[in-house]
């Protein structure tokens, strides 16, 4: 198809050169490329810069004590984002504990178990679960997991390990609800899964198979052809992604604000509701004013700051996959 | 033909005796295991397909379609305007990221390649595709929605367009560097000068890949929320002409009346919902498909 058309392009081509308007319009368009790159860099940069000027405010009036604050009073205008940001790392770590396992093990299957009819079919719909939006995992969390989860989990877990020392309180919930930390953190491990499978399945099948065969013709099974060949090889690039599902999952914001029940207050528990840094802002920015826009920003600032580490360190650890 | 292999090695009888127990159990455990993530992978999916299906079918009518949300307290009413709100947006967004989004790519893939300057904006534009998106709602709440005094579609618009240019660079640069060197040299033996070569020869060529990555991003953006919470917000009524003002849109449509008390906010939030989720899904398949029909991967 490409060669049919090459022709038709040269001929067509060949015709268009003797254009007198062409040096014109190829400066235009070298320009045009350039600066809507530029553009991409000017996109990160004003993300940066709006970050910081909107923040600035609430960091001058409480210092570095915005950070350790676990105080959030609008009606006192005390602003404080320890909460927050323990929500945030609690819930993303919980889907990571959850998430990476699952991610690792589809990579696994699609690469090393599916037949091959299969593997379209199933990629395509472990990919599609990147499309469903993240709101509709907020539903599905809040209305059809969350009370299946406060029934066959919360509640006899609770009364299991009530009295408990140290488990009694980290998986004790006070009002079985259904929402909580723990909730959020699962709901964002199958949100995370695309991610992660799909780039691991593709450092997979980038090994060459000839490393693969020969272990194979040693006579190892594929666990040992997986544990002590494919993970080795593929090595930092699956902490890559892994830190790739850890940036969404520290960004994701709707379906964690469905199921994390946005409470204030810090708890041992992780059945108990919490919230974090994006479902703070997705709840309280629009009716925010004065001091607490600028401390929901303040926040963005840290969310921006903690995500952008771990992307570059992501990026970092992937040697681009190539597509080539 | 490691999977012919593989056969082999499955297929092996029962191997007790050809290879340790211990070895075989941990090999039948990872089958297994493996196996079973993937099932409890593909059932969320199936399950939340199931869930949209259930809850959302029954509130759909010819209703849904025609008329506006209903305010607090009124019964009936439809989601007309968020589906008008929300198809604007999206295209807003798509129409200002395409250019800019093919014209990025281009330059990566036709002029930068791997000079100094296109490895960085390469970087940025990757750390730009995995962003929080509700940061890039509040960086327009500060470019556009405080300066004009207001929310407004416009503010959606350059939102959603943030967020579909980093999806469209990178499938565009993809696609154009599958594109063979000697189409390129080709077209400048002729005498092409080099922006004819790559609009006649490497746009040309890498069509369908490019067309995946628009549709991509559409997908990728017809769902966002929480981008347009701070910019576009919602709306209960038709909006102004002039896009000024809170514009209608499906997911803030969603995400309000899904936490209502009221019972026909609900189910229109269910129907919205399953409209929406197929939409996307469907987009996607269409995509994917599109891209194997040219066999470019």
């Amino acid at each position: 198809m490409v060669a049919l058309s090459q022709e038709r392009v040269v001929s067509r081509m060949t015709s268009s050169v003797r254009r007198s308007t062409q040096p014109n319009f190829d400066r235009l368009f070298r320009w045009a490329s350039l600066g809507s790159a530029l553009l991409v860099l000017l996109v990160l940069a004003g993300i940066i810069g709006a970050m910081i000027y909107g923040g600035w405010p609430a960091f001058r009036e409480f210092g570095f004590g915005f950070i350790t604050s676990s105080v959030w009073n609008v009606n006192e205008d005390q602003y404080g984002a320890w909460v927050a940001i323990v929500g945030t790392l609690s819930t993303a770590l919980i889907a990571l504990v959850i998430g990476v396992p699952l991610s690792l093990g589809i990579a696994i299957f699609l690469t090393q178990f599916c037949p091959p009819w299969l593997k379209r079919p199933v990629a395509t719909v472990i990919e599609l679960l990147a499309a469903v939006p993240s709101i509709i995992y907020g539903m599905w969390g809040l209305f059809v997991f969350a009370p299946l989860f406060a029934q066959y989990i919360q509640v006899p877990v609770s009364s299991v390990v009530e009295g408990m020392p140290i488990v009694g309180t980290i998986l004790y919930a006070r009002t079985p609800s259904g929402v909580g930390v723990l909730t959020a953190g699962i709901i964002l491990s199958f949100m995370i899964i695309p991610f992660i499978a799909s780039i691991t399945r593709d450092i997979l099948d980038q090994i060459p198979s000839v490393l693969r065969e020969s272990a194979y013709g040693i006579g190892c099974t594929t666990w040992e052809v997986v544990r002590n060949v494919l993970l080795p090889q593929a090595g930092v690039s699956i902490i890559g992604a892994i830190m790739l599902g850890l940036g969404r999952a520290l960004g994701e914001t709707m379906a964690v604000t469905f199921v994390i029940g946005n409470a204030n207050r810090l708890s041992g528990s992780i059945f108990d509701p919490g919230s974090t840094i994006a479902s703070r802002i997705a709840n309280e920015f629009n009716e925010a004013i004065g001091l607490q826009l600028n401390a929901l920003m303040a926040l963005g600032c840290i969310l921006f700051l903690v995500t952008f580490v771990v992307l570059v360190l992501a990026r970092l650890l992937i040697s681009r996959v190539k597509t080539a | 033909m490691d999977t012919a292999l593989h056969k082999t090695m499955a297929e092996a009888p029962a191997p007790w005796g050809r290879v340790r127990r211990s070895r075989y159990i941990a090999d039948q455990a990872l089958k297994v295991i493996c196996t079973l993530f993937t099932l409890i992978g593909a059932a969320v999916l199936g399950w939340i397909l199931l869930m949209l299906l259930v809850e959302g079918i029954g509130g759909l009518s010819a209703d849904v379609f025609t008329q506006t949300t209903p305010g607090p307290g009124s019964t009936g009413g439809g989601i007309a305007n968020a589906l008008v709100g929300s198809l604007i947006l999206t295209f807003l967004g798509i129409v200002v990221a395409t250019p800019i989004g093919v014209l990025a790519g281009t330059y990566l893939a036709e002029y930068g390649k791997s000079s100094k300057l296109a490895e960085v904006i390469r970087f940025v534009n990757d750390i730009l595709l995995a962003a929080p998106s509700i940061l890039i709602g509040l960086f327009v709440y500060m470019l556009m929605v405080q300066p004009m005094g207001g929310y407004s579609g416009w503010a959606g618009g350059v939102a959603l367009a943030i967020i579909a240019v980093p999806v469209i660079v990178r499938t565009t640069e993809d696609m154009l560097r599958l594109v063979p060197g000697s189409l390129r040299e080709a077209g400048a033996a002729l005498g092409a000068p080099m922006s004819t070569v790559i609009i006649k020869i490497s746009w040309k060529a890498a069509r369908a890949g490019m067309v995946t990555g628009v549709l991509l991003a559409t997908a990728r953006i017809a769902g966002e929320t929480a981008p347009l919470l701070f910019t576009a917000l919602n709306n209960n009524f038709w909006f102004n002409a002039n896009l000024m003002g809170g514009v209608a849109n499906l997911p803030v449509m969603i995400y309000q009346f899904a936490l209502s008390p009221y019972e026909n906010w609900r189910e229109l939030a269910w129907a919205g919902a399953l409209i929406i989720t197929l939409s996307i899904l469907a987009l996607s398949v269409v995509a994917r498909l599109l891209l194997r029909k040219d066999k470019v991967r």
